[in-house]
């Protein structure tokens, strides 16, 4: 008998889908026949561990079910997957990215849900008519809306941008002699084929990098692009001393679509587990703040975003501007640039805080790629 | 219903896998087994744990042929739980337990070994199938342990008639049996 007819013979025997005189058959069969008896016996027992297997890990996957409940409830504790605190990096990833990592972490879904919102161009759904009479204010608002993209579409046609990106982060020039911009490194690493900057305007310039340090989480691009035009020389000078605890600071960067300020201070000297090359900000910041230039009020540069402490509110950490020296020093060694030259007097200095924000937003860029 | 009765018909729920029933048994149970583990310097983790294998535990017994609990559901639990924790320390090296006699505890090594075996099947099962390429996997998981028919099964893979799905089953069935034996009989 072939091995598959066996199989069938016994699945059909141990269900009790044989006819009788097919079962006395295959009976008589076993008893004349020791290795076709010791074949069915195995295969009863196989069955058997299968099904036993069966019941199991569904019997798990209704353990797991009841006590997820239970954790929801507050009556098991368990902790949540990520153990302890834990440093994320603040890049933007575009949506399928996040989409993932939101079904992975349901726990962070609120924040995960506003980037989802800020990047999808779904339609407000938050905001729902109270009364009837809006309705002629919604459909005003939606003519309008159409105009709009009709404006947008419209002038974007002049604008294509270069590239699709998979991740937004921020940079900003520090030479602009060879228009280099400082990033972070760990956002080079995500453009595997083509990196671009964005200015507030939506346009696009093509970059590379020159120099990427992973130690401390530099990067340094050089904005390639023919169609870039020179800026003046930048309105912020490198700050040579180390941070002082309380600084005020403000930081530039690019968590949505467009430039958005924020205010905090110094709070530490060191970073995440007393890391030296950072420095502790109390500060919010958003996924796509990387790289977003941290200047006080006398337009001195004094670190670079570049990740923030998951559980714990408002920690940031900086990269510290020594690092910025270090970077400088190490492209000074490349050849083909002209000269660099960094700001040694701020133009900041003095100058009220709104138009200190107008002179810096435009060294500040989006960092984009795929 | 007294009591007895009451837990008889909460474990011939949990032998069918009931929902309900589990959810019950935790309800009921949980917060003891918690606080053994904790006091004995564990974490929630540990204790959600602990419980999760004792419930197995509890599970394969109230399948077992003939099953019947000589004590109360909460005597056996807590004696369960007790010994998976302190094995668990002991193995972890991270604390000498003290026995603590004082608490009401039954034997349970038997049913322990039991589990042990169990889960060992458990395991190369596992690991057998996981070797297992396509379509071979999901067509044995279809129908082994969702229980589909070969019908519905020949549907779903694109597969002309049921027959020959069954064929590829069959074969599929031969491939599993060689790599869960090879492990089996290593034990």
């Amino acid at each position: 008998m072939e091995d598959t007819l066996l199989i069938d013979a016994v699945e059909r025997f141990v269900k009790g889908e044989m006819s009788p005189e097919e079962e006395a058959y295959f009976m008589d069969l076993r008893k004349n026949n020791p290795d076709v008896d010791q074949a069915v016996v195995e295969q009863i027992f196989f069955l058997n561990e299968l099904n036993k297997f069966a019941n199991t890990r569904d019997f798990r996957h209704q353990l797991h079910e009841t006590e997820a409940i239970l954790v929801k409830e507050g009556m098991i504790n368990r902790s949540p997957l990520n153990k302890g605190s834990k440093v994320v990096f603040l890049w933007t990833r575009y949506k399928r990215t996040i989409a993932v990592a939101a079904s992975i972490a349901g726990l962070v879904s609120l924040g995960i849900g506003t980037i989802v919102s800020n990047l999808s161009t779904k339609p407000e759904q938050n905001i729902k008519p109270l009364v009837d009479k809006l309705h002629q204010q919604e459909n005003k608002t939606r003519q309008i809306e159409k105009k709009v993209n009709q404006l947008a579409a419209a002038s974007s046609q002049e604008m294509i941008p270069k590239v699709t990106a998979k991740f937004r982060a921020t940079g900003f020039m520090i030479d602009v002699n060879n228009n280099y911009i400082i990033t972070n490194a760990h956002v080079v690493r995500e453009a595997k084929n083509q990196l671009v900057i964005e200015n507030n305007k939506g346009e696009q310039f093509s970059a590379t990098s020159v120099y990427v340090n992973f130690e401390n989480d530099l990067a340094v691009l050089k904005v390639t692009d023919e169609n870039f035009k020179k800026l003046s020389p930048t309105p912020f000078s490198i700050k040579k001393q180390p941070a002082d605890l309380g600084e005020q600071v403000f930081m530039l960067g690019f968590p949505k679509q467009e430039i958005v300020y924020g205010e905090g201070y110094v709070s530490a000297r060191n970073g995440y587990k007393m890391d030296t090359i950072y420095c502790q900000l109390n500060t919010s910041a958003n996924e796509g703040t990387s790289g977003s230039p941290v200047i006080n009020k006398s337009g001195e540069l004094l670190g670079i975003i570049s990740s923030m402490e998951t559980n714990a509110e408002g920690v940031v950490f900086a990269i510290k501007s020594n690092s910025i020296f270090a970077a400088i020093d190490a492209i000074k060694q490349l050849e083909g640039h002209d000269g660099i030259k960094i700001t040694s007097q701020p133009s900041l200095k003095g100058v009220d805080r709104v138009q200190q924000i107008k002179k810096v937003q435009d060294y500040v860029f989006m960092v984009k790629g795929n | 219903m007294t009591q007895l009765e009451n837990e008889k018909a909460l474990l011939e729920g949990l032998a069918t896998r009931d929902k309900v029933a589990i959810e019950k048994i935790y309800r009921e149970h949980y917060n003891m087994i918690q606080s053994m583990v904790i006091h004995n310097s564990g974490t929630g983790d540990d204790a959600a744990d602990i419980f999760q294998e004792t419930m197995i535990v509890l599970y394969e017994k109230s399948t077992t042929e003939g099953f019947e609990l000589n004590c109360q559901l909460k005597t056996f639990i807590y004696s369960v739980a007790r010994r998976l924790w302190l094995k668990k320390l002991s193995t972890a090296l991270r604390y000498a337990p003290a026995a603590d006699s004082a608490d009401e505890v039954v034997a349970v090594e038997e049913d322990l070994e039991y589990h042990e075996k169990r889960h060992t099947e458990f395991s190369i099962m596992d690991q057998a199938l996981s070797k297992m390429g396509e379509p071979c996997k999901s067509l044995l998981e279809s129908y082994y342990l969702q229980k589909k028919n070969m019908q519905q099964i020949a549907t779903e893979f694109g597969y002309t008639n049921a027959d020959n799905a069954k064929t590829q089953k069959y074969k599929c069935l031969v491939r599993l049996k060689k790599l869960f034996f090879q492990q089996y009989k290593n034990l």
